[in-house]
């Protein structure tokens, strides 16, 4: 295992930002190359969500991950919130710029619509995480800053929702998002017994 | 009857052959050109985007075969066809099962270029094959109680994975007031393009109801019964606060969860407009008679 974690420690963080980057490039080559299918449009806003969510909860797993199985993605952490983010960002930009179109309903849809103001939420929650995830902001901010960073959870937690209440009908896929992010969420509550020196580097180190 | 209803939408607001049949390089030229520049003539007057054949084979709801909207196409081709009959009952005075090609024989079948318009805001123009409805409720003698048309898709687990799942309660049903049944631009469409109906589009015959939204238009029918009820309807069962029994077409009432005042013309590439959506979808001269006096706010 702690060879597994050394591997893991020597990737750096500017491969994880170079493979994040790629995925929405290359959606933008398949968008134009047909392999979207015959709505593009929807379908890149679909994948951008889904895949913005599966990164944010791959960050919420990996505390637990420490903790219960001691693989250490730490030194991952930021560069997968941050890449998650930019996801999201971008879903929303699609979903404004190409699927709606017209800035007085994009404007009408995040008022009215439950499951838009749901997921606008989340992404107000996620915009100061982002914003704050550079060194000088963990300095800056010390305790508050794990505070502040909390909210993730939140983020996410409305991001499974906001899921739900799009697609029509009953859909299993998005109840297992759910699941997923309520248990990865109550395994932080599970008591910390024993656990008090694996936590010791608590701060979070930079990429 | 055939021909009661003429087309106004022409060849020329549907994607010519040779356009379809290259439409990467077509989509890709219009991601070029800022789009739309090569679009037919004709559009002008009614602002149509062409649909081409591919488009509409590759993309649609059929949930009996997935929530996807490829899923259709992927999975469709396990639904067999023939033999294929549609029972017809309730208050006529030919009850009883009407084999498809025998239908067929009786049935003078035309094309109806129709719009297509989704609940969710995405549209398509249709080159359909079929005949009217009516001539089919003719043939079984609808009696004078009747009052609405139910109608029923095969319910056939085995082959349509989607049923597997309790994404709606199956079989999927739909239903009609007569006069709506009965009304000229109402179709049993049989083929798209000239071409027999793809399964994926509701083989081997579906309803097609233009001025409603798409899930009115119920596919692969096998049961059609004439009541004296407002019929269930599955969307309706599924969602009520989401999903009218009228259904109409209607850019003043909005979906709870989108505004239906803009549609999405599916097949125009990646930076296709959206355009207005029409009141009845573009048929209000026909149809809105069938609604006077109605608050269509409140039969949505």
């Amino acid at each position: 295992m702690d060879r597994l974690n050394r591997y893991i420690r020597k990737i750096p963080g500017w491969l994880l930002y170079l493979i994040g980057t790629a995925y929405p490039v290359w959606l933008l080559y398949a968008a134009f190359s047909g392999d979207l299918g015959v709505d593009p449009v929807k379908a890149m806003e679909h994948a951008l969500g889904k895949t913005g969510l599966q990164v944010l909860v791959a960050v919420l797993a990996i505390s637990p991950l420490r903790r219960f199985a001691k693989i250490n993605l730490l030194s991952w952490r930021r560069a997968l919130g941050v890449i998650g983010f930019a996801y999201i960002l971008l879903h929303f930009l699609v979903w404004m710029v190409l699927d709606v179109q017209i800035l007085s309903q994009v404007w009408a849809d995040i008022v009215k619509r439950p499951y838009i103001i749901v997921g606008m939420v989340s992404l107000m929650i996620l915009l100061p995480l982002a914003l704050t995830s550079n060194n000088w902001s963990v300095r800056k901010l010390g305790a508050r800053w794990r505070l502040l960073h909390k909210a993730t959870y939140g983020a996410v937690l409305l991001g499974g929702v906001h899921y739900i209440m799009q697609v029509k009908s009953f859909q299993y896929e998005p109840y297992v998002y759910l699941a997923v992010i309520v248990g990865l969420i109550a395994l932080r509550r599970l008591p910390k017994k024993g656990i008090k020196q694996a936590r010791k580097p608590s701060r979070p180190r930079p990429a | 009857m055939a021909y009661r209803w003429k087309n106004t939408l022409t060849h020329e607001d549907v994607t010519p052959k040779s356009a379809f049949l290259n439409r990467r390089q077509i989509m890709a030229g219009m991601a070029g050109l800022g789009l739309a520049s090569i679009a037919p003539k004709g559009q002008a007057a009614t602002d149509l985007e062409p649909t081409p054949l591919d488009v509409i084979t590759q993309y649609n709801n059929f949930y009996e075969f997935g929530t996807r909207k490829d899923d259709p196409a992927k999975y469709a081709h396990q639904l067999t066809t023939k033999p294929w009959a549609v029972t017809i009952d309730g208050l006529v005075d030919h009850p009883g099962d009407y084999a498809f090609d025998d239908i067929m024989s009786q049935m003078t079948i035309e094309e109806r270029i129709y719009r297509f318009r989704c609940v969710e805001a995405w549209s398509m123009v249709v080159p359909w094959n079929g005949f009217e409805l009516k001539d089919l409720l003719d043939l079984a003698g609808v009696q004078s109680s009747a009052k609405y048309v139910a109608f029923e898709t095969l319910y056939r687990p085995e082959e349509m994975p989607g049923q597997r799942a309790p994404f709606l309660e199956w079989p999927y049903v739909e239903g009609l007031r007569l006069d709506e049944a009965n009304h000229p631009l109402t179709l049993m469409a049989t083929g798209i393009y000239g071409d027999p109906m793809p399964k994926q589009n509701g083989a081997p015959l579906r309803l097609v109801v233009p001025w409603k939204y798409g899930f009115k238009s119920i596919k692969s029918i096998v049961r059609i019964t004439l009541t004296d009820k407002e019929p269930p309807t599955s969307w309706n069962k599924s969602v009520p606060s989401e999903y009218g029994f009228y259904s109409n077409v209607n850019p003043q009432v909005d979906h709870p969860r989108w505004s239906q005042a803009s549609e999405r013309p599916i097949g125009g590439g990646f930076f296709a407009k959206r355009i207005p959506t029409l009141m009845f979808n573009g048929y209000e001269e026909e149809v809105a008679g069938l609604y006077e006096g109605m608050d269509l706010r409140k039969f949505y």
